[in-house]
């Protein structure tokens, strides 16, 4: 199992702030959310864009970074702040 | 050489933030302070507002991070970030950099970096609400990429 977290533009069109995954052995970041796609297909658009950024258990990562079994993955567009 | 963060929904007070930069000691001789504020972008339809969104998880640890590293390219004697969340008016405070070093460049410097890599990776974003009652995310500046991606 692992939780994900969404933020900003991406949380108000998925319609959802987080969620848990079955994980039950390591994986890729980008293959955890083909695999969330696969549940969820009327999000397909909106993570597939290209500019989503991710962080590991607070942590900025790229796609190819393992995640494993009790990670929070988070989803969020570019950053906006200061 | 200490550095500390805040993540706040309250204003800041820049006279306190500035006192507290000082009790670094008497061999800083320069010290920078940034204050960024939320700003009207005046035309048909200006700014009333802003939400500032984060993620209270990571927010304080990368705004660390980030001091961490001005820490470790310039001989900083004090670093202090301050960045507020949630609502604010046209004109409020949104954040402070302050950096107290021997002398300017290293203060100057440093400010800047903090601010570049603060636009670019710690985790907030903001919405802007308009006098029409229209509301739209900020979209991220291709220039403030340029600007931070300056000093990798």
């Amino acid at each position: 199992m692992i939780k994900l977290v969404f933020f900003a533009r991406l949380r108000e069109t998925l319609g959802c702030d987080a969620l848990t995954l079955d994980l039950d052995k390591p994986a890729t970041a980008a293959e955890v959310i083909e695999r969330l796609k696969v549940r969820e297909p009327h999000w397909r658009q909106a993570l597939d864009d290209t500019r989503l950024l991710m962080a590991l258990n607070q942590q900025m990562i790229k796609p190819d970074a393992e995640v494993r079994p009790g990670d929070e993955l988070a989803l969020f567009p570019p950053v906006t702040g200061g | 050489m200490t550095g500390q963060v805040q993540v706040q929904t309250g204003d800041f007070d820049v006279g306190e933030q500035y006192r507290a930069l000082l009790a670094s000691g008497a061999d800083s001789g320069g010290l920078a302070l940034f204050i960024g504020r939320v700003r009207a972008d005046e035309g048909a339809d200006p700014v009333v507002a802003l939400e500032l969104e984060h993620y209270p998880a990571m927010t304080e640890r990368s705004l660390q991070a980030l001091v961490g590293q001005a820490q470790e390219r310039w001989a900083l004697d004090q670093v202090s970030v301050v960045h507020r969340v949630g609502r604010l008016s046209v004109g409020d405070q949104i954040v402070f950099v302050g950096v107290a070093a021997a002398h300017r460049r290293e203060a100057f410097a440093a400010a800047q970096f903090l601010m570049d890599k603060l636009k670019t990776t710690a985790p907030f974003w903001k919405k802007e609400f308009r006098r029409s009652g229209a509301s739209a995310w900020v979209e991220a500046k291709a220039s403030d990429e340029a600007a931070a991606s300056y000093w990798a």
